[in-house]
Formats: C-alpha cells, sequence, structure tokens
C-alpha cells in the first residue's frame, strides 16, 4: 500500500469502525420566467421538438445574447431566501464541445456569482451552509437512436434546441449533511422555498428541479472529507435517498476491503438499484472558463434588492411555525405536508373564522390531497362547525367536502344538494322506537349491557336513514330508551 | 523574451481540447506567440495597482436588461433546411453517448 493510499481516512478500518455519510448537493432549478435567459423565445416545458428556438439559443454567427431582467429578480429571490450575500457578478464562458450547446460553450457564471455565503434550515432546525446560487443557462436535449446504446455500435442522436437557453439557478450546498435523510430534507426544502418564492415550480419529473449529489464516506469523528464521488441522473426525491445509501454502502465495503475509493461521475440507475461509473475525475474536462466578451458585469443596485427582499412572500419555515401556533395539537409532519401543499393559507383562515383547528386540519390533511378547488375558507369553517354540532356525520362531511371542491358554494346548501339535512329529534326517535319494537330480542340483551348492540341499531337507523343519521345522536336515544 | 511561461506539451494540450490540430512547425509558432502574450500579461500583472478597483469590463457600465417579454420565434423547418441532417423535427448528428460533461 502506498503512502498516498494510506492517507484516505479510513482505508483498511477495523470492521467494527462506524462510517458517517458525508453529501454535499448541487441543484439545478430552472426559473419561472416566460422567455429564455438570454433571448425571447419562450421557455416552456415540451412543445413539439425546435419551436422555441431563436438565433441566440441555436448559436447563430452575429447573435448577442441580452440578459433577461425577470431572471435576474427571480435569483435574488432564491439568493435572498436562502439568506445569501447579493452580490455584483459576471458571467463567464465555460467551454467544450457537446451537440447540446451549439456555440460550443455554456454561459454561466464562475468565479463571481451573483448569490454567495447562504444558509438554509431544515426541519429539524440545522442549518446546511449554501457556498454560491449562480445564474446559467440550460443545455438543449439529445436522445440516442438505434446502435443497441454501445459505441460500437453507432446509431445517431437527435437534438432539440427547446430548453437550450432556459434560465438556471444552481444552488451548491457545503457538505455538510449526514444522510440520506437530511438530504431528502434538504431537497424537499429547498423545493418548498423556490415555489414559495415563486423562483421555479419544482417539478423534478418534469426535470426543472435536478440534483448531482456529491457522497463520501468516513469514520464517525474524523474530520476530513473522503474521496467524494457525484451522482447524476437522480430524478425523484425516493431516488435521491436510496443513491446516496447505495453509493455510501458501497464505499464502505471497498473501504473495509482495503480498496481506495477513485474520484469519479457515476449514473443512478433506477431499474437496477445501483450507481455506475461514467467517468473518472482525470479524464475530467477542462473548461477553460473566459468572462463573456458578449454580457455586461451585472450590479443590482441596493433599492432594487431592497424591493424583491420586502416583496418576498412568508418562506415555508415561518409558515409552519404560524399554523402550528394555531393547530397546537397537529403533529409536525402534517403541519409540513399542509404547507407543501400550499394549504396553510386555508387552514389559516378557517380556523381564523372559528374552525376547530383538529376537524380543519383533518381535511386539509387526509380529504384535500388532490387539491382544495372552489372551497373557500368561510365554507370550510361553517362545515366544521356543522360536523361540530353533529348535524353531518364524518362520512357526510366529506361527501360535501367534495362537492365543495367541485363547485364552489356553504356547506349548508351541498348538505341540502346531496340530502343530508340533519334528521330532527323527534324522527330519530320515533326510528328507534320503531326498531325496538321490531327486535325484542336485541333490545332486551342490550338492555342487559351487552354494548355490542348498540352497533346494530345504530347500524340499523344507517341503513334505514342511508347514512343521514348521527350516530353519536342515535347512541344518545338508545340511553334515554333504556331508561 | 525572459522565462517560458508556456511549454510546447501545455500548448498542444490547449489546441486539442480546442480540436485544433497543428502541425510541429504551428506548434512551435504558437508556443512562441503565446508565450509572447503571457510575458506583456506578466507586465500588466507587475504594476502596483492597489488602489484601484478590478474592471470588469472594458466597457464603464453595468446592468444591460432586457424585459421578460416574448419576440419571434425561428421557423423550424427553414432552421432545420440548413443543418446537415435533420429527422423527425430534430437536428440529427453523429451518435453522442452518455451525459454532457
Amino acid at each position: 500500500m502506498s503512502a498516498k493510499v494510506q492517507s484516505i481516512p479510513g482505508l483498511g478500518a477495523p470492521a467494527d469502525t462506524e462510517w458517517e455519510t458525508v453529501v454535499g448537493l448541487e441543484v439545478h432549478a430552472e426559473l419561472a420566467t416566460e422567455t429564455k435567459l438570454f433571448s425571447a423565445s419562450p421557455n416552456r416545458f415540451g412543445g413539439e421538438p425546435n419551436t422555441h428556438i431563436d438565433p441566440v439559443s441555436l448559436g447563430l454567427p452575429g447573435s448577442l445574447p441580452v440578459l433577461n431582467e425577470k431572471a435576474v429578480e427571480l435569483a435574488i429571490r432564491v439568493g435572498l431566501a436562502l439568506n445569501c450575500r447579493i452580490q455584483p457578478s459576471v458571467f463567464a464562458r465555460k467551454n467544450y464541445f457537446y451537440p447540446d450547446m451549439p456555440k460550443d460553450f455554456q454561459i454561466s457564471q464562475y468565479d463571481q456569482p451573483i448569490n454567495v455565503d447562504g444558509w438554509l434550515e431544515l426541519p429539524s432546525g440545522k442549518r446546511i451552509g449554501i457556498e454560491r446560487a449562480h445564474l446559467e443557462e440550460d443545455t438543449g436535449k439529445t436522445i440516442h437512436i438505434g446502435g443497441g446504446g454501445r459505441i460500437h455500435e453507432a446509431g445517431y442522436s437527435l437534438v432539440d434546441y427547446n430548453r437550450a437557453g432556459v434560465p438556471l439557478i444552481e444552488i451548491v450546498g457545503h457538505p455538510e449533511l449526514r444522510s440520506a435523510t437530511e438530504a431528502r430534507q434538504y431537497v424537499a426544502e429547498l423545493r418548498s422555498i423556490l415555489v414559495a418564492v415563486k423562483a421555479s415550480d419544482g417539478k423534478m419529473e418534469e426535470g426543472s428541479l435536478r440534483v448531482d449529489c456529491n457522497v463520501s464516506v468516513r469514520p464517525v469523528g474524523s474530520d476530513r472529507l473522503g474521496t467524494r464521488c457525484e451522482i447524476k441522473n437522480v430524478n425523484s426525491l425516493r431516488s435521491l435517498g436510496r443513491a446516496i445509501e447505495y453509493e455510501s454502502r458501497r464505499q464502505i465495503e471497498l473501504l473495509t476491503g482495503g480498496q481506495a475509493i477513485e474520484q469519479q461521475t457515476r449514473h443512478w440507475n433506477e431499474d437496477d438499484g445501483r450507481t455506475h461509473a461514467l467517468r473518472s475525475k482525470e479524464e475530467d474536462y477542462d473548461y477553460r472558463y473566459f468572462p463573456e466578451p458578449d454580457l455586461l458585469p451585472l450590479d443590482p443596485s441596493l433599492e432594487w434588492v431592497e424591493q424583491i427582499r420586502q416583496d418576498l412572500p412568508s418562506l415555508p419555515r415561518d409558515r409552519r411555525l404560524r399554523l402550528a401556533e394555531v393547530a397546537p395539537s397537529t403533529d409536525a409532519d402534517h403541519i409540513a405536508l399542509a404547507v407543501e401543499r400550499s394549504m396553510d393559507e386555508l387552514a389559516l383562515s378557517a380556523i381564523d373564522r372559528g374552525g376547530v383547528p383538529e376537524r380543519v386540519m383533518t381535511h386539509i390533511v387526509h380529504n384535500l390531497a388532490d387539491g382544495s378547488g372552489k372551497l373557500a375558507a368561510e365554507a370550510l369553517a361553517e362545515l366544521v362547525e356543522m360536523e361540530e354540532a353533529g348535524e353531518l356525520t364524518a362520512t357526510q362531511a366529506k361527501k360535501v367536502l367534495a362537492l365543495l371542491v367541485e363547485s364552489g358554494g356553504s356547506p349548508q346548501e351541498a348538505a341540502q344538494e346531496l340530502g343530508f339535512e340533519a334528521m330532527e329529534t323527534g324522527e330519530l326517535e320515533s326510528m328507534v322506537d320503531g326498531l325496538i319494537a321490531q327486535h325484542p330480542d336485541e333490545w332486551s340483551r342490550f338492555c342487559e349491557g351487552d354494548n355490542k348492540l348498540t352497533g346494530f341499531f345504530v347500524g340499523q337507523v344507517m341503513k334505514a336513514t342511508q347514512g343521514r343519521a348521527d350516530g353519536k345522536a342515535v347512541t344518545q336515544v338508545l340511553q334515554s330508551r333504556k331508561g | 523574451m525572459g522565462q517560458q511561461r508556456i511549454t510546447r506539451a501545455e500548448c498542444a494540450h490547449v489546441a486539442a481540447l480546442a480540436r485544433l490540430e497543428l502541425t510541429d512547425e504551428e506548434l512551435d509558432r504558437f508556443t512562441g506567440q503565446l508565450d509572447e502574450l503571457l510575458d506583456h500579461v506578466a507586465e500588466v500583472e507587475a504594476l502596483d495597482l492597489g488602489g484601484l478597483a478590478p474592471t470588469m469590463h472594458a466597457l464603464p457600465i453595468a446592468n444591460l436588461l432586457r424585459p421578460d417579454f416574448r419576440g419571434e420565434v425561428l421557423d423550424r423547418d427553414e432552421v432545420l433546411a440548413q443543418a446537415p441532417f435533420a429527422e423527425g423535427g430534430q437536428f440529427r448528428v453523429p451518435p453522442v453517448l452518455g451525459e454532457a460533461p
């Protein structure tokens, strides 16, 4: 074993070594502008190939880039939401030859990015440092056709430039995440923030949010970083967790087996649940960055930045705290879910109008997973009141809610439309009396204290009323008849 | 010319990155020329500019921005007609595998 190899933390470590996973993430998010970063063709997902193109995004000779003001504003919003310092910045050319970038370079920010030195707080309260969040342009999409996927079996590639030039913000976090769970929490929180400040739609499935993760391992207690591998092609939070878990296991096995980790880029394969080597760092590209002479420096004024700061909407963390304050008995996961689904405003408003927090949150979490549609906060509050007053059963309330989501209006009207008018107590009493007469045996067993029979009678009433009756009210009548 | 600032091998590496095929004679000539350029940069670097703010661009202006409004898009058929090969509304290129660098 050479001296160099021995310097890798953990190599040849005893079998009982406890390992720590170290993760640093680079997240690319497409910014929600109307047009591209440097030209006026549309920034829109999908569409027929090569229909969102212009001379700049095709890199035609003589075309010149002009920076999109909205993209800068969105980048500043992200910077502020991530507690970054907003600084003067410049664009650079990152040179490489690949058909996804027809001008043979990508315009990106390099040594002077717009946002630096921020942090993001995980739900646990742990803060993860953000090194930078810079602007760059997205590339086109290439797909390989034929040839069985091996290089010697030729085939060819097709290129669609609709995505070329779409504005991206690349958010580079410090390697301060210590598990797959923390990494998932980080991305989930970052996505919520991006959506909350309306900088991006955050859709991983459409590729508007993409994550590259750097994973290394080291013995617990070591303060040095191990050799890392970068994992690409992680397209969901679930894959992110699986990829990190697989990769850290792979590295631990190599190290405990006395082997070294090779610094390389690896590709996550969702189907076999493994990461595969793409290329090693030695053959990594030399991008020869230099300042982009066709673009002027960016130096947003203090007034502009302040204006953006003032207009910044409330962030997920603050929204969770606010909701938890008015619904203290709801568990943290449900609070987080409500905020993630942007249902917290509705919940707060319904609770503010007198809706019992527990019932409001139950509907928000369990019955409104597909969105609130035309449901007004006032209506949700009234619905909850009707349930509280025993005018609607839980099953009925759910049906009323579904109707309110679909067509709006008040829960009273919706209940009427569904035939859920609360039964008069007199009507219920005479129905119970009828049942007692029809089922004397059951009744006498009930009177002798066999409480299982409560269910029988309630069930009969429900059957007769097609679920219109309130179970609690039926039980009360039964008890009163028992004498 | 003072000490050599760029080697012939470095020049060849840079040429390869730029996909330039140079003859031995060209490689000698360009190594010399790049060396002279770097000499000039070294002269500028030697100046005491401690009291000056760095120049970010040759033009003394910043923040040239355009509003986020849609403009014209190019006609796809017209564009693809100028490409060497096209298929199904896309540019057809020699096989590229794996991911972009």
